[in-house]
């Protein structure tokens, strides 16, 4: 094409009495058109070269605009100082507060108990270590975490190799996908997108290295047992911890993050047990090796965003992208059927299940009760705008009456919701028939648990109207039943009656704090860090799908909104206070009345520390994800906690810190849990 | 702004008018069709085209004010055009690189060993750790100066280098280490990569570890029981403890892993001086604490099945000696004949040469290079183990595989020749000028070089007119010439030419390596940790199941001795020596640029890499009291056929032999449980044997 056209353009320019314009073909004057008018006589042909030439060359003209545009774009932003956009910001906002790590650094702290990450769900990152053929190529490559940039190129081999085995929660033959080590196993999720990595760089600030610093990273789609069974991840870090503390001579610092709270749970009681089971580390191994466990976010008694994510593989996010474009995610419109997928591949986690709310009615609430039940939703407001006690507790007045039944986790229709539990029509679901219509299902590309449900099934469900906590589980088992009997093995949701019964040493307890005892010593310190002040998912409103042939056969009613403007129902989904993923109920309670003073979870009399991050959004877009963030994994940009996990490393006890600091309702509402301790 | 205003008037103009054609196209294409009335269509077309054209007049009238800008317009379009052009088709290379399936129909790679052996039912058995050496492992950046921003945690060394390019004193100023300490400089941390990261690539595509990990992988070992022992490898062995603690976390790594998988032994393989770190560990661990790991005495009896060591320096390289005393080995005196004065001359006010060696010689871990033994092993000024050994060796190889009779009739002709008339005496380390590398002992000046060197009060001359400061600086001229008259330094003389050239650095790294041969291993100064990294100086563990390993590369010319001048004087220079690389040999001679060249892996001499596993560890032996069993295995060099082979898969380089197909068999075997009889015992290409044998130790 290029040939033709230089031709062309020494011709025109000849022909064209050096009007020195080559691209038109037009500003020649007549002299020029009467020349293509003639070629045009000529036939067709000689008269199409001419645009067509002139059309690819100014795309190649713009292309190479951009492209050079682009590339002095590129070379300036490398040669600009590195600071720069610190000016930037500083010259609009004025100076920015110091860092912790560097404000802390004058005040003359230095690192001094060596250090542990425990991250959490997702935030890990996984490779492949061994695949099937469509994974050629990526040997060592990340398929979780990092870009995620094969999940576009071959969605549906991405999707087998992140998939456990059904039946042993383990490898499928022939695949071995395992966690990154060390600290780029989390420090960021995606390019850009921080999760460990600004907490690490500050507390390099005052000397932390990779040697008094550890990311325990593990396989977080295992059940915990596994990762021991498999990698030996616990050994690995029982082992990791005792050289620490044997090179740097002081006990170190735990901060588990999300689900690495019940992971450090778990891994606790089994450093202490026997082996085989356990680590056999004695009964004394906590007392001698950990200074602090400071839990970040730690959903202690689970999430009610796992129930739905188990039940219909959608959160609130889903739920809204739903109703913003009814169909694209349902329907088999380029024969995605990507829930059915992603459902299929997270069913075969058994880590989703250790966040399936745990302690049943007693905590989460029964039909009529909850222990939130007078939460005024719209705090954020009252907060703000100055208010009077009498108008207060008018507010609060109102929503006595309005009373919002957090204790049914999941209900029907969204008058189910809210009505007197004696006005409810329940049918029990659990002796109904699960039918067959396996006619139906050979039509399904995706197959999941819920085609051998039927009809039938479905409607018992849906006919139940309401669930609680305690009834959740039975819910669960009847839909997802080999999910549940992996799971059971693994993980337990109860309350131990008696702590001392044999049955209690078995490794299902471990994640769960209200099946077991902490570890016996006096000196060892429990935080909770957690963000409050953004509506969190607490309980949901559901539909039956119009049409359940191939698809979930439940989902969100998102339809269903509040009457008022701050009610604390939107899009079919209750909120209560939290982080946006745990309420502050399930990340608060232990540390707040559960593990307090000397109780029958904490003979030993550990002491425990609630620190509350009231949520503040970014000011400007400059900021980022900001600095005084409590969402769930913002927090761990967030300055304040970050002042506290360093001081403590430094060597602060919890009372130096200045003890609890607490925004929410949290002691209020753990006296209304009746539990014994 | 006028003409930019023109230009994009018409940009816009343009598209107009096209359609305008186009229009016209599609009625001429119907009326044709009616093959009616031609002739008015055609006055139609002229009409129509006509009016476009008067309207473009107004237009161009205006432009012919600014038709010289037009022009220059005319420029940049096309420079557009084309790297629109390029881009595009770039772009369209790359989609469809992209869409090919991952293995061509016609091509088929050859299997990986791996896949074979994983195929034969070879499955991972014991836990493999990999040390890698010098160099090739990655650093990267905790703490800085103000000049490092935004590198927090980056890779200073490895990876793309780009802040070499960037902000290169600020780079050299933070891979510096103290002067005085062998420590981080105030104020500066860089700290090893860990992990498998550490020293899989050591720059984008050119991979160190990444081809024995990948083929380690297909038969069963993934990071639970494979790991890396990355370690600054800028410091003293001892100080990598003293730092980082990694001595003590390699420890704990090994007892870790031998107990999670099934009591099952470690197969260690380290590369390189990695070699060398690890003989420190095995001494290290066994002793007690506070100099040692207190591991007890039968740590490494229990917890390692065998030591694969590849390319081992176990008696120093060469090249180390010619680093340290002018920063340049072959490569960098072929670049300085090629193009002389860009190295030199201080155009751009670079002074690479001078900053590098500023910079390596802050490193004490380089010392442990230095060749050790002596003149018993490394030969003196009369006798080397090597000599007589065919010079042209690999050419002679390479010459005799063509199956050219007459042609290698000739060269085995001429070779025996010039093997008499110049036998080189590799003994000779250093020789200032050619004729002292050859010409007999006796006519050699007779200077008592200890007092020479110790005697001159160094005294400090013009130093001031260098911003690069070197510990040259401090040298007088005249105490450099008389460095330069004695002519002649053997690998024991040379140690003391280093103490006067470098003192500060041979001071600091002589606390940490010696270089000497023990009379009496009992004495119990040999329990100080400089001793532990010199085969010569400590004696093996008590495990005698454990076993040895050499596996090296041979066939490749490697730098055995060196020719050195006096760079030109009369400007300010801050390296009074360099690399004669005038000097040259006859046509088969080892000389070569003013190098000597023996048979090894580009790096490493055979000597130094076979000696201790074909002798000096054979049987039970003083150095080797519980007769733990030692192999050869030799790979001999084989250049790539192709260009799709990359660097090869019969490479005997150095690092390259790391992707040696043979090579990673025997690994995988013995990691899998073999013994080193079962894989076929030694496997010797070159001359070792003979030449240990004249070597005269006390065993």
């Amino acid at each position: 094409m290029s040939f033709l056209r230089r031709r062309r353009a020494a011709e025109s320019a000849k022909a064209g009495s050096g009007s020195g314009d080559d691209g038109g073909g037009g500003e020649g004057g007549d002299k020029k058109e009467r020349e293509v008018k003639s070629r045009r006589k000529q036939g067709p042909g000689g008269g199409e070269r001419p645009r067509r030439w002139s059309c690819v060359d100014s795309c190649c003209w713009f292309v190479g605009c951009v492209c050079s545009i682009w590339w002095l774009l590129l070379f300036l932003l490398n040669a600009m100082p590195a600071s720069f956009p610190q000016y930037v910001t500083e010259a609009i906002t004025g100076p920015l507060p110091d860092p912790p790590g560097v404000k802390l650094r004058k005040e003359g702290l230095a690192a001094r108990h060596p250090v542990v990450f425990v991250p959490g769900i997702v935030t890990g990152g996984l490779e492949l270590w061994e695949g099937h053929q469509c994974a050629e190529g990526l040997f060592r490559k990340r398929l979780w975490g990092g870009t995620f940039g094969e999940l576009y190129k071959r969605p549906l081999c991405w999707v087998e190799h992140m998939s456990l085995d059904n039946e042993t929660g383990l490898d499928p033959p022939g695949i071995r996908v395992r966690p990154v080590s060390g600290l780029v196993a989390a420090d960021y999720f995606a390019p850009g997108y921080f999760v460990w990595a600004v907490l690490i760089a500050n507390l390099a600030r005052i000397g932390y290295e990779e040697k008094n610093m550890y990311m325990a990273a593990y396989d977080w789609r295992l059940s915990f047992q596994n990762t021991e069974v498999r990698d030996q991840t616990l050994s690995r870090i029982k082992s990791n911890i005792e050289l620490m503390v044997a090179t740097s001579g002081n006990k170190v610092v735990v901060i588990p993050h999300s689900m690495g709270v019940l992971y450090f749970l778990h891994f606790m009681k089994w450093v202490e047990a026997p082996a085989p089971m356990g680590g056999g580390g004695g009964s004394d191994w906590c007392a001698k090796h950990i200074k602090a466990v400071m839990n970040i976010g730690g959903p202690f008694f689970g999430v009610p965003k796992a129930v739905s994510g188990l039940f219909s593989v959608e959160a609130r996010d889903i739920a809204v992208a739903r109703a913003l474009a009814p169909g694209v995610l349902d329907k088999d419109v380029f024969k995605f059927q990507t829930l059915q997928h992603m459902m299929r591949m997270t069913r075969t986690w058994d880590s989703t299940m250790s966040m399936i709310p745990k302690g049943g009615d007693t905590i989460w609430g029964g039909v009529d009760w909850s222990p939130e039940g007078f939460f005024n939703c719209s705090t954020k407001r009252s907060k703000n705008i100055y208010m009077t006690t009498s108008e207060r507790s008018a507010v609060r007045d109102l929503e006595n009456r309005a009373g919002v039944n957090y204790g049914r986790l999941i209900s029907f229709g969204k008058d189910v919701a809210n009505i007197h539990s004696s006005k409810i029509e329940r049918t029990d679901f659990r002796g109904a028939v699960k039918g067959r219509n396996l006619s139906n299902t050979s039509n399904c590309d995706v197959w999941t648990e819920y085609h051998d449900m039927g009809v039938g099934g479905v409607k018992a469900i849906a006919d139940y109207k309401v669930y609680t906590a305690g009834s959740i589980l039975d819910l669960l088992d009847f839909v997802a039943p080999k999910l549940m009997k992996r799971g059971s093995a693994h993980f337990s949701y109860g309350i131990a009656d008696n702590l001392d019964d044999p049955k209690y040493q078995h490794y299902r307890h471990w994640s769960n704090p209200l099946e077991t005892k902490l570890p016996n010593a006096p000196d060892m310190e429990i935080y909770s860090l957690y963000g409050v002040g953004i509506p969190t998912e607490r309980a949901y409103v559901y539909k039956l799908t119009p049409t359940s042939e191939c698809y979930i056969p439940f989902q969100i009613d998102t339809s269903a909104d509040g009457e008022s403007e701050d009610s604390c129902l939107k899009d079919g989904v209750f909120s209560a206070d939290g982080d946006e993923t745990v309420p502050v109920l399930s990340a608060g309670y232990m540390c707040a009345k559960g593990w307090r003073g000397k109780t029958r979870f904490n003979p030993s009399g550990i002491n425990t520390y609630i620190r509350e991050y009231d949520h503040a959004p970014p000011a400007n877009l400059l900021e980022g994800r900001g600095t005084q963030s409590g969402a769930h994994v913002d927090i761990m940009g967030n300055f304040a906690l970050i002042e506290d996990i360093i001081r403590v490393a430094a060597g602060a006890t919890g009372e130096d810190l200045g003890g609890d600091r607490v925004y929410s309702d949290i002691f209020k509402w753990s006296e209304k849990i009746q539990l014994q301790l | 702004m006028g003409s930019v205003l023109r230009l994009r008037k018409l940009c816009y103009v343009e598209p107009v008018k096209f359609q305008s054609f186009e229009s016209i196209k599609n009625a001429e294409k119907q009326q044709q069709q009616q093959q009616q009335q031609e002739e008015r269509t055609v006055s139609e077309v002229e009409n129509a085209v006509q009016k476009n054209g008067r309207d473009d007049d107004e237009d161009t009238k205006k432009k012919k004010e600014g038709k010289k800008k037009m022009k220059e317009w005319r420029c940049i379009d096309s420079c557009c055009w084309v790297i629109g052009c390029l881009c595009t088709v770039w772009w369209l290379l790359v989609f469809l690189y992209y869409s090919l399936p991952a293995a061509l129909p016609g091509f088929q790679p050859p299997e990986s060993p791996g896949a074979r052996l994983g195929r034969e039912g070879v499955r991972a058995l014991h836990p493999v750790v990999l040390v890698p050496g010098i160099s090739t492992g990655g650093l990267e950046l905790w703490e800085g100066k103000p000049c490092t921003e935004g590198l927090f945690r980056k890779r200073l060394w490895g990876g793309s280098f780009t802040e070499i390019l960037k902000r290169p004193l600020c780079w050299l100023e933070h891979l510096s280490l103290d002067n005085e300490t062998g420590l981080d400089p105030p104020g500066i941390r860089v700290r090893a990569v860990p992990g498998l990261v550490a020293a899989d690539y050591f720059a984008p595509g050119y991979f160190v570890w990444a081809v024995l990990i990948q083929n380690l992988a297909k038969i069963g070992y993934e990071e639970k029981n494979m790991h890396m022992a990355a370690y600054d490898w800028r410091l003293s062995f001892q100080n990598t403890e003293t730092r980082d603690q990694a001595l003590s976390r390699l420890k704990s790594t090994i007892e870790l892993m031998y107990l999670t998988n099934g009591r099952k032994k470690v197969v260690v393989v380290p590369h390189s001086m990695g070699v060398l770190y690890f003989l420190h560990f095995l001494k290290w661990v066994e002793l007690p604490p506070p100099m040692g790991g207190g591991g007890g005495p039968g740590w490494c009896a229990t917890h390692i099945k065998a030591i694969m060591n590849i390319g081992p320096p176990f008696l120093g390289v060469p090249k180390a000696v010619s680093n340290i005393l002018s920063s340049e080995a072959k490569d960098v005196a072929v670049i300085r004949s090629m193009d002389p004065g860009v190295l030199d001359s201080e155009i751009l006010g670079l002074q690479t040469l001078e900053h590098a060696m500023r910079v390596a010689r802050t490193w004490d871990s380089i010392i442990s290079l230095v060749p050790k033994g002596g003149e018993t092993i490394w030969g003196d000024l009369d006798w080397s183990p090597e000599e007589g050994h065919g010079c042209s060796l690999a050419k002679r190889r390479t010459l005799q595989s063509s199956g050219n009779n007459k042609n290698s009739n000739h060269t085995n002709g001429k070779r025996t020749f010039s093997a008499m008339k110049d036998l080189a005496k590799y003994g000779r380390i250093i020789s200032f000028g050619k004729e002292a590398s050859y010409i007999p002992s006796s006519q050699l000046p007779s200077v008592d070089l200890k007092e020479l060197l110790l005697g001159k009060p160094s005294t400090i001359s013009n130093s001031t007119c260098q911003e690069v400061w070197t510990e040259y600086n401090e040298l007088s001229r005249e105490s450099i010439r008389d460095v330069a008259d004695n002519k002649v330094y053997t690998s024991q003389t040379l140690l003391d030419l280093l103490r006067f050239v470098a003192p500060k650095m041979m001071k600091r790294a002589e606390a940490h390596f010696s270089h000497g041969i023990a009379d009496d291993l009992n004495d119990p100064k040999y329990n100080h940790y400089k001793y532990w990294s010199n085969p010569l100086e400590m004696r093996l563990p008590g495990a005698p199941d454990m076993e040895i390993y050499c596996l090296y590369g041979v066939g490749i010319p490697t730098e055995r001795s060196y020719v050195y001048k006096m760079s030109p004087t009369g400007k300010c220079k801050s390296i009074p020596f360099r690399i004669d690389s005038t000097a040259e040999g006859y046509e088969d001679s080892c000389l070569k640029g003013g190098v000597y060249f023996v048979d090894g892996d580009e790096s490493v001499p055979v000597l130094s890499s076979g000696f201790m596993c074909a002798r000096g560890w054979r049987g039970k032996t003083r150095f080797n009291p519980s007769g733990a069993t030692t192999y050869v295995r030799e790979y001999q060099h084989r250049p790539p056929a192709s260009l799709l082979e990359g660097r090869g898969s019969a490479s005997g380089a150095h690092v390259d032999i790391m992707g040696n197909v043979a090579f990673i068999e025997d690994v995988l075997r013995v990691a899998a449980g073999a013994t080193g009889e079962e894989i076929g015992g030694d496997r010797i290409y070159s001359d070792i044997m003979r030449m240990s044998e004249r070597i005269n130790i006390q065993l």
